[in-house]
């Protein structure tokens, strides 16, 4: 590996080395970014036929039975199929979209610019983490052609269900090795992406740039690849585990005598709660992983178009680091339900309560930064503002789920699907269209359509409130999730609620063809970004050349002068005072 | 204020790079023109901060299987077995392995540093090591082989399971070191190696060392 520590490293000049096996981190971020873009379409689509079978129990959707054999006979799909859809939505959205889009499309891209380096350090390890991810992903969606379909076990997997084999029902089998190999092989992709986040953080920033000059979308990244180094090192070893009990015949997560469909199982001597334990030790600084490389982006977005730095640019790093730290320590609210012992749920709820003050002191450095601000208002801004909506209204109900006593209620419930969806799915999603509206530009050298890009806000915006709102309603109404019918009394009034949300569905979802469309028109046709910074920014990234370099800088490396942040400084020559610009500031507060 | 007066920059005091010299530092960079390019002399090698990451990364995944085993033991008791004697024989070749490659290490700093000429062979040190390495495997191999034919594979009891995952993955992880220390000797003869891989190289190997010891102790406690 210490060959591959060269961060420089030639122009590229055939195809294959340029565009496929590249080297340079703002390939392999374009990279991340297609293929975030893709898994979310497949996400979003699945979706859709869910959201139709749920309002819609019996209508039979045209061709679906092409998709699997036996999952939907004459086009309506089976509960287990239902299950399969449910489970790959959340597997591929949460993996595929919700961290590779913000933390490694994005970061992979502008991390090096804004620290100041021509590459990340370890650049084949670089490529490689990109095609890992990618082989992961392909690995999963075989899942829907091969055997009996993919696993209906749910993003989390629960074990013994998911180690039990294919007695479990379809897609228990094969379905899970798959799953298990694809978020193995998707933790490798991650790993390799953190060491070189982390090492580029550290050991490659330029002259002038120290730590707390950093904008705070690098510092986002950075905390995100500590968090992912130790989140996705523990959920490999669980993968390996649950692949051993499918395919060596060991019992880590399946008890002895356990009897499933009238048979009792070969395995002995494994334990239950395995499983959850491990999992959720990933899983909670997961959603982690997915929203401050957001928070990160949507503050950098909302610094440049408010013209002026934050309240407190130290407070917010801070704050994100504690998030960072404290999610390792409620990972047990995810079982306040499991049989755990309920003073350890005591334990775990008092980290989960406390966890909510770091977020609500980015919230109001927020809401305080933006109170009396200009702010521009753009696409870019509009996706952050609306980041910031969804973090709030997702996080409030954290509040009520943060109690055992509430949870026992809520648990499983739509109340719980509705508070992640906002807060880690939405928000994230909000802060990905903040990033692409913002460096589009950047990236490929073209404006997006402004226009397009506020009707895409306003349809998302109302859109997603109509889908996840009333889920909080039918949570509190005692919908459980993962149901695939609402055949019983105390549900059969909640359908209409279920046909309004999905009608929502597809409308948000129409919002997201009008941004492919922007995306794709505007990457080829639209208009010639006017300049090297067309925001007005003062990071790095603004003072290099549209699309940067081979190399980023050109021949001369940048110096840094000043913090990531100096906008309206009374008596400078100009509203924005870049990071690369020697000009004398005078007691203009900066940081060293 | 803001008089754009040009006074010089004020920054951070820079960090001494550790190794190398000439030849653009750490970096090797020596640009086709000649003309040497700000390097950042700011920093640490990354290969350094690189196997700090690295390590970071595996001591988390080796605890996440030490946290199974004791969520597990807290559900109802392991079987005990008894751990083949081979591996502490193999306790002994590793840690041997880490005193020759620090023999090695230091010899090589020494005329590296143009302490010592070339006379003394450390390269002779370095073999010896990947020698004791591949005894460590081959010691491994034989306990695993040994454990099956009297019928405890991997799937025997429960306590059987995280026995071999544990070394397995732990034989994994040291052949990892393994091709970093064949990588040092090819770089070593061809005269290109770098202080900086040799330490990242070093540390590593020393860290599955120290993680070994802390396997066996988990075993023979736990089991």
């Amino acid at each position: 590996m210490h060959d591959t520590a060269h961060a420089v490293h030639g122009a590229p000049t055939s195809f294959i080395r340029k565009h496929v096996f590249s080297l340079d981190h703002k390939v392999i971020g374009k990279q991340y970014y297609a293929l975030a873009l893709l898994a979310a379409l497949v996400g979003m689509f699945l979706s859709w036929i869910m959201r139709i079978h749920l309002g819609w129990g019996s209508f039979a959707i045209p061709g679906l039975h092409l998709l699997s054999k036996n999952g939907a006979p004459g086009n309506v799909m089976t509960p287990e199929y239902y299950l399969q859809l449910m489970t790959m939505h959340g597997t591929i959205m949460v993996f595929f979209v919700l961290t590779t889009a913000p933390f490694a499309a994005f970061g992979n891209f502008f991390l090096p610019i804004q620290v100041g380096a021509e590459d990340m350090p370890f650049p084949h390890f670089n490529m490689m983490s990109f095609w890992v991810t990618f082989v992961g992903f392909l690995v999963l969606v075989t899942s829907f052609f091969v055997g009996d379909g993919p696993t209906l076990g749910g993003w989390t997997q629960y074990a013994p269900l998911s180690a039990i084999g294919s007695v479990g029902g379809p897609g228990e089998g094969l379905g899970v090795v798959l799953w298990a190999c694809s978020i193995g092989i998707f933790c490798i992709g991650q790993l390799l992406g953190s060491l070189n986040f982390i090492t580029t953080t550290l050991d490659m920033r330029t002259k002038g740039m120290s730590l707390m000059r950093l904008p705070l979308s690098a510092w986002a990244w950075f905390i995100t690849s500590i968090m992912g180094l130790t989140a996705f090192a523990v959920l490999m070893p669980a993968c390996i585990l649950l692949i051993l009990d499918h395919v060596a015949g060991t019992s880590f997560f399946v008890p002895s005598n356990l009897v499933i469909n009238d048979q009792v199982l070969p395995h002995t001597g494994g334990s239950t709660l395995l499983w959850q334990h491990l999992f959720w030790f990933f899983g909670h600084p997961e959603v982690y992983i997915a929203i401050v490389p957001g928070m990160g982006i949507v503050s950098h977005v909302l610094i440049t178009n408010m013209r002026k730095p934050m309240l407190s640019h130290r407070v917010l790093i801070y704050a994100m680091g504690s998030l960072a730290v404290l999610s390792y320590m409620v990972y047990g609210h995810h079982m306040f339900v499991s049989g755990m012992n309920p003073v350890s749920s005591l334990a775990f709820s008092f980290p989960t309560l406390i966890i909510t003050i770091p977020s609500t002191i980015v919230v109001l450095i927020w809401l305080g930064s933006l109170y009396g601000s200009k702010l521009r208002i753009n696409a870019a801004s509009l996706f952050a503002l609306g980041f910031v909506s969804m973090f709030i209204s997702g996080g409030v109900s954290g509040f009520f789920l943060a109690q055992p006593s509430i949870d026992i209620m809520l648990h499983a419930t739509y109340f719980v699907v509705g508070h992640f969806h906002l807060v880690m799915g939405v928000a994230a999603m909000f802060g990905i269209f903040a990033g692409t509206y913002f460096w589009f530009p950047k990236m490929v050298g073209r404006m997006m359509n402004e226009t397009l890009g506020k009707v895409h806000f306003w349809m998302s915006f109302v859109g997603a409130y109509c889908i996840f709102m009333p889920f909080h309603y039918l949570g509190i109404a005692g919908n459980v999730r993962r149901y695939q019918a609402f055949t019983d009394d105390y549900l059969i009034p909640l359908i209409p609620v279920h046909k309004f949300i999905t009608i929502a569905a597809l409308f948000t979802g129409f919002a997201q063809l009008i941004f492919l469309y922007n995306l794709i028109h505007s990457r080829f046709w639209g208009k010639p970004a006017p300049n090297d910074n067309p925001w007005e920014g003062t990071s790095l990234e603004w003072s290099t050349a549209t699309p940067p370099p081979h190399n980023n800088f050109g021949d001369k490396m940048p110096v840094v002068y000043h913090d990531p942040y100096q906008y309206s400084v009374e008596g400078a020559s100009t509203d924005h005072v870049m990071q690369t610009s020697p000009e004398n500031l005078g007691n203009a507060p900066d940081e060293k | 204020m803001a008089t754009t007066v040009h006074e010089p920059p004020k920054i951070e005091p820079e960090r001494v790079p550790s190794q190398g010299s000439g030849n653009g530092g750490w970096r090797n960079l020596a640009p086709a023109d000649g003309a040497l390019r700000r390097v950042q002399s700011y920093s640490p090698p990354p290969a350094s901060t690189g196997i700090w990451v690295i390590m970071a990364s595996i001591t988390m995944s080796f605890a996440a299987f030490t946290s199974a085993l004791i969520v597990r033991q807290g559900t109802a008791p392991l079987q005990p077995i008894t751990l083949p004697p081979v591996l502490y024989l193999n306790t002994l070749v590793i840690i041997a392995s880490s005193v020759t490659l620090e023999i090695a290490r230091r010899r090589i700093a020494a005329f590296m540093g143009g302490k010592k000429d070339q006379g003394a062979n450390p390269a002779m040190w370095l073999y010896i090591t990947f020698g004791l390495g591949l005894l460590f495997v081959a010691g491994q191999t034989f306990a695993w082989v040994r454990l099956r034919a009297q019928g405890f594979g991997l799937a025997a009891n429960i306590s059987y399971s995280f026995f071999y995952v544990l070394t397995v993955m732990h034989a994994l992880h040291l052949l990892g070191g393994l091709a970093g220390m064949a990588r040092v000797i090819g770089k070593l003869q061809n005269a290109t190696l770098r202080r900086s891989t040799l330490d990242a190289t070093s540390r590593y190997w020393h860290f599955m060392g120290v993680l070994w010891v802390y396997l066996l102790l988990l075993l023979w406690m736990k089991l």
